[in-house]
């Protein structure tokens, strides 16, 4: 019994340590508007968790208060066991150098050419590289994980959607982070783009070992790229699993995102 | 009873704005002086703003010179009294012509600019990228657009001076043949400190004001693409309002140490 006992111990310590990412009761008004309604979620080290939704369910809102953008009603967010909402601005602002954020809109900055937008990051993260970092070599490692070496000096007015999301997935990863939070990565996206968006994500996922934690309505993407997925619904974390089990669902409205 | 309810809502609002406004100046005060300084981006914003207002500021200036001259030039003939033609024209561009209109046009030019760009930002989310990336994106885009507007105001309203006196001139030695040194000799012997101090005080409160107001209006642009023109335009529109009160405020507060 005893043994038993610390065996269970130890497992939850495990997958405790295991937890990269954690919302617990999550809820986040507007207004008469309740978008989150208790949502739950875990992102284990090295997964593929894919959180679909409708339009307007609060997928979007969950991931701003996620990295802080935006301030939850009430409910725990860990990320890498630190309670995001009890950290001061400069600890954050740390934290967030482990965080990359993949925009849906790209979100690259149309002042600056290609190379400013990847050194830009870079500026305020020199601790975490050491004092003789090699800006240029980051940099063009960054931007040849995503086949776009070439574009350093062209300005963002000058890609194409598919190279912008490209860009801006680069700008993600050089501060080499340990987990990625893709929001809509492949919405805007013509389909042959958006596969290639989709291999890329994985490409980087086995080469780094990162954790991803992918909001989509793209029932292809979840597919393809999902360990694990949760269906926002109403809120809440409605249904929890594998893309197969839940796509095999006989519930309505986890059928209702399954037909296509 | 609706239109009593709608001019509270509306009164309600705009103290509300009022007190948002503070609470944003006050938090540019709380930052200018934390490191790390933004001092590349100072330079880029104080050339864009101030050399490319240049030849604006330049342009109006030596219209106004030439129109005050014109325009007053019969009244004081009708009197007798054309020979303090310099003095005069000196005396109201220095006071209180140069800065307000180099201002008001500034308003236009610059404050409008600083509310679109940052509210373009603002919606496609580049300024959040520079939030989750660690940057300080208040301090990046904020501060250094003050700075700028408060540092470089007073260098443009010298010049819009320096301009509409040379045109006035231009207009005085045509139709009274009066020379160049004879014409700016009468100009400065009529100026004392009590004219220029405050007007070059002054010339900073409206720098900050069309900073402050710009970014405000576009740090906070909501609503996609419609948003970003009501900022840019409301922008302008508050910035002109807030210049014409500190001018009263400046005149008033000069008048009372002319009185002393």
């Amino acid at each position: 019994m005893m043994i038993e006992k610390n065996i269970e111990i130890e497992n939850k310590s495990t997958e405790a340590k295991n937890i990269v990412l954690e919302i617990k009761d999550l809820y986040k008004s507007f207004g008469d508007n309740h978008v989150l309604n208790g949502f739950n979620m875990q992102l284990h080290k090295g997964e593929n968790l894919v959180i679909m939704g409708k339009s307007g369910s609060g997928k979007s809102v969950m991931i701003k208060c996620l990295v802080g953008l935006m301030e939850a009603d009430s409910g725990l967010i860990r990320v890498m066991n630190k309670d995001i909402t009890q950290l001061t601005r400069e600890a954050l602002d740390i934290l967030r150098a482990d965080i990359g954020f993949l925009f849906q809109g790209s979100a690259l900055y149309d002042s600056m050419t290609v190379r400013e937008n990847l050194e830009f990051p870079l500026r305020r993260h020199t601790k975490k590289f050491g004092k003789n970092i090699d800006t240029e070599k980051l940099i063009i490692e960054a931007l040849e994980n995503v086949g776009l070496a070439h574009t350093l000096d062209l300005m963002p007015s000058e890609l194409s959607g598919g190279m912008k999301r490209r860009v801006a997935l680069a700008r993600t990863l050089i501060l080499q982070p340990k987990i990625i939070l893709y929001d809509e990565p492949t919405s805007g996206l013509d389909p042959i783009t958006a596969k290639e968006i989709i291999i890329l994500m994985e490409e980087i996922q086995n080469k780094y070992g990162t954790s991803s934690l992918i909001i989509t309505h793209d029932v292809d993407c979840a597919r393809v790229i999902s360990d694990r997925m949760i269906l926002l619904i109403d809120g809440t974390d409605y249904a929890v699993g594998t893309f197969k089990e839940l796509s095999a669902s006989k519930d309505p409205k986890v059928m209702a995102f399954f037909k296509q | 009873m609706a239109t009593l309810k709608n001019i509270i809502i509306k009164l309600s609002t705009f103290f509300n704005e009022i007190g948002e406004l503070s609470y944003f100046a006050g938090r540019y005060f709380k930052e200018i002086f934390k490191p790390p300084f933004e001092f590349k981006e100072l330079l880029r914003q104080c050339y864009n703003m101030g050399n490319r207002s240049l030849l604006l500021v330049g342009i109006t200036g030596f219209i106004i010179g030439l129109v005050l001259t014109l325009q007053t030039r019969p009244t004081l003939m009708e009197f007798g009294a054309v020979s303090w033609m310099p003095s005069m024209v000196g005396i109201s561009i220095v006071r209180e012509l140069g800065p307000m209109i180099t201002a008001l046009v500034c308003a236009g030019r610059i404050g409008s600019g600083i509310g679109a760009e940052l509210g373009s930002m603002r919606v496609t989310e580049q300024i959040d990228a520079m939030e989750v990336s660690g940057t300080n994106p208040f301090k990046y885009l904020v501060v250094t657009r003050i700075l700028a507007t408060t540092l470089m105001l007073p260098l443009l309203i010298i010049l819009g001076d320096a301009v509409a006196l040379f045109g006035s001139f231009l207009v005085e030695n045509l139709k009274g043949n009066v020379s160049f040194q004879l014409f700016f000799d009468q100009v400065f012997n009529s100026l004392d400190f009590g004219d220029i101090i405050p007007a070059t005080v002054k010339s900073f409160f409206f720098g900050f004001a069309i900073g402050l107001v710009g970014c405000f209006k576009g740090y906070y642009c909501k609503k996609g693409t419609a948003g970003v023109g009501k900022a840019a335009n409301s922008a302008v529109v508050f910035t002109s309002l807030l210049l014409f009160v500190i001018d009263f405020i400046a005149v008033f507060v000069a008048d009372i140490f002319y009185e002393l």
